[in-house]
């Protein structure tokens, strides 16, 4: 039996019929064409799925694609702006070399984005705290963590003015 | 995509919830989905009918004074280890949670998907049995209510009915200031614990234990609550000939092997995360004058 959802994905709005078997993020793929979701273990340890499901982290991989019917979803390919201009935490990532193969990055950037718009200025007990649930092969995590943690300084930079103001 | 076909019903209340659970043959309940999914894409299980009950929102919240605290069944992890009336109430609750898998499965994770999957080491069925928690079962013939012993009737088995849901879990919290601590350990932060150990302390107001609670996760095929550490400590003032005769007790638990040792190696781990709680619980006891009502 085919399920009728709606869903906003990355401001954009989509209506399909899925089957109820289909994961969230087998759908954001196959059905949407949003290749930048990755599946790597498709039972919950590995984080590449990450997404975001009405702001915050889920594994995109135990989520029904039913399940999110009327929900406002983001993927990686949101967090460039219109223009393809990369945003500070994906710049930051290119900068610090936070990625090899790339495969583990979209769950990555989804897990630090959600951090990062609780958590401006995570220290780096919190940063990784917040990927503990995102495995990745390549790096050995200490490029993705000094990513994240520049932008956590360009952040307490930037509110360093209205810090000392009050 | 993975799981085998199933049908799909989005209940809309307890009500249908229960009449979709009488009616179907082979239904599961479909709460946060943090196991259950994972089991269906490994295909450990092929239920024939998924019951969501991610709309019941009836179900979902926190209920937390000092008589009294509630929390919905379909209340997730996530919000259970961020309210800040709770971790007032009850310091253990945010300790633990914080150790449920990641922030991503604590997103979608609930109180009651934890306490039906029943994992021996899983921290919300460990703490439900710290506290002596009643838990609220919605069935056919009404709701009752069941207290944790009785709910943690076996290895992933809880004692409730195929036609019975989770509604909520109550407990009464310890005396304000009281001694709380939750310690375990698993090869990675996230990984279920090979063992966890959960201590309530209270205190008389003059450094004497009136009342202790001792809660190990991970050993056996359920959590276990140690009777005779809690007794060795009550009246005690947490000396430290006190604190090894509630250490020496773990051997009375049962402790099963698994891969990641046999039993002498997981109840040393035990033992470890036990002395580490009641040192932190005892501190907190007397640092907070010690729980006196």
């Amino acid at each position: 039996m085919m399920h009728r959802v709606e869903m906003l994905v990355n401001g954009t709005p989509h209506a399909a019929s899925v089957e109820a078997r289909v994961s969230l993020a087998d759908f954001l793929r196959h059905a949407l064409g949003l290749r930048g979701t990755h599946l790597g273990c498709e039972h919950g340890v590995c984080g590449a799925c990450t997404v975001l499901v009405d702001g915050v982290s889920v594994r995109g991989c135990l989520m029904l694609a039913v399940q999110a019917d009327g929900a406002i979803v983001e993927t990686v390919e949101g967090l460039a702006g219109p223009d393809g201009r990369l945003s500070p935490l994906q710049e930051a990532f290119s900068a610090e070399h936070a990625l090899q193969c790339g495969y583990c990055t979209p769950g990555m950037l989804m897990t630090l984005e959600e951090l990062f718009r609780e958590t401006p200025t995570p220290d780096e007990a919190e940063v990784r705290e917040a990927i503990s649930g995102n495995l990745c092969r390549c790096t050995g995590y200490q490029s993705i963590i000094r990513a994240a943690m520049r932008v956590a300084d360009d952040n307490r930079r930037r509110a360093g003015g209205s810090d000392g103001a009050a | 995509m993975k799981p085998p076909p199933f049908e799909y019903v989005r209940a809309q209340s307890v009500d249908e919830a229960l009449q979709a659970l009488a009616g179907a043959a082979e239904p599961r309940l479909l709460a946060g989905g943090q196991s259950l999914l994972a089991m269906l894409n490994l295909r450990y299980v092929f239920p024939e009918t998924l019951i969501d009950i991610n709309d019941l929102h009836e179900l979902a919240g926190i209920e937390a004074s000092p008589g009294r605290v509630r929390i919905g069944a379909m209340t997730r992890q996530r919000r259970i280890e961020t309210d800040a009336a709770l971790a007032a109430l009850a310091p253990t609750f945010p300790q633990a949670l914080r150790l449920v898998g990641h922030r991503q499965t604590r997103n979608r994770g609930t109180l009651g998907g934890s306490l039906c999957h029943l994992d021996p080491a899983a921290e919300l069925p460990t703490l439900a049995l710290l506290h002596d928690a009643t838990i609220e079962v919605a069935g056919p013939t009404g709701r009752r209510r069941l207290g944790a012993r009785e709910f943690i009737a076996g290895y992933m088995t809880p004692g409730i009915g195929p036609d019975e849901m989770v509604t909520a879990m109550e407990f009464r919290p310890w005396a304000p200031g009281h001694g709380a601590s939750f310690h375990e350990h698993a090869r990675r932060h996230g990984d279920f614990a090979i063992a966890s150990a959960g201590v309530l302390l209270e205190g008389d107001g003059d450094g004497r234990i009136r009342r202790a609670a001792i809660c190990i996760g991970g050993l056996g095929a359920t959590a276990q609550r140690l009777g005779a550490g809690e007794a060795a400590l009550t009246g005690s003032r947490g000396e430290p000939e006190a604190v090894e005769a509630a250490l020496e007790s773990c051997g009375s638990l049962e402790c099963l092997a698994d891969f990641h040792g046999g039993p002498a190696f997981r109840l040393s781990v035990a033992r470890t995360m036990l002395r580490r709680s009641l040192s932190a619980a005892l501190e907190g006891m007397r640092r907070h004058g010690g729980g006196a009502a």
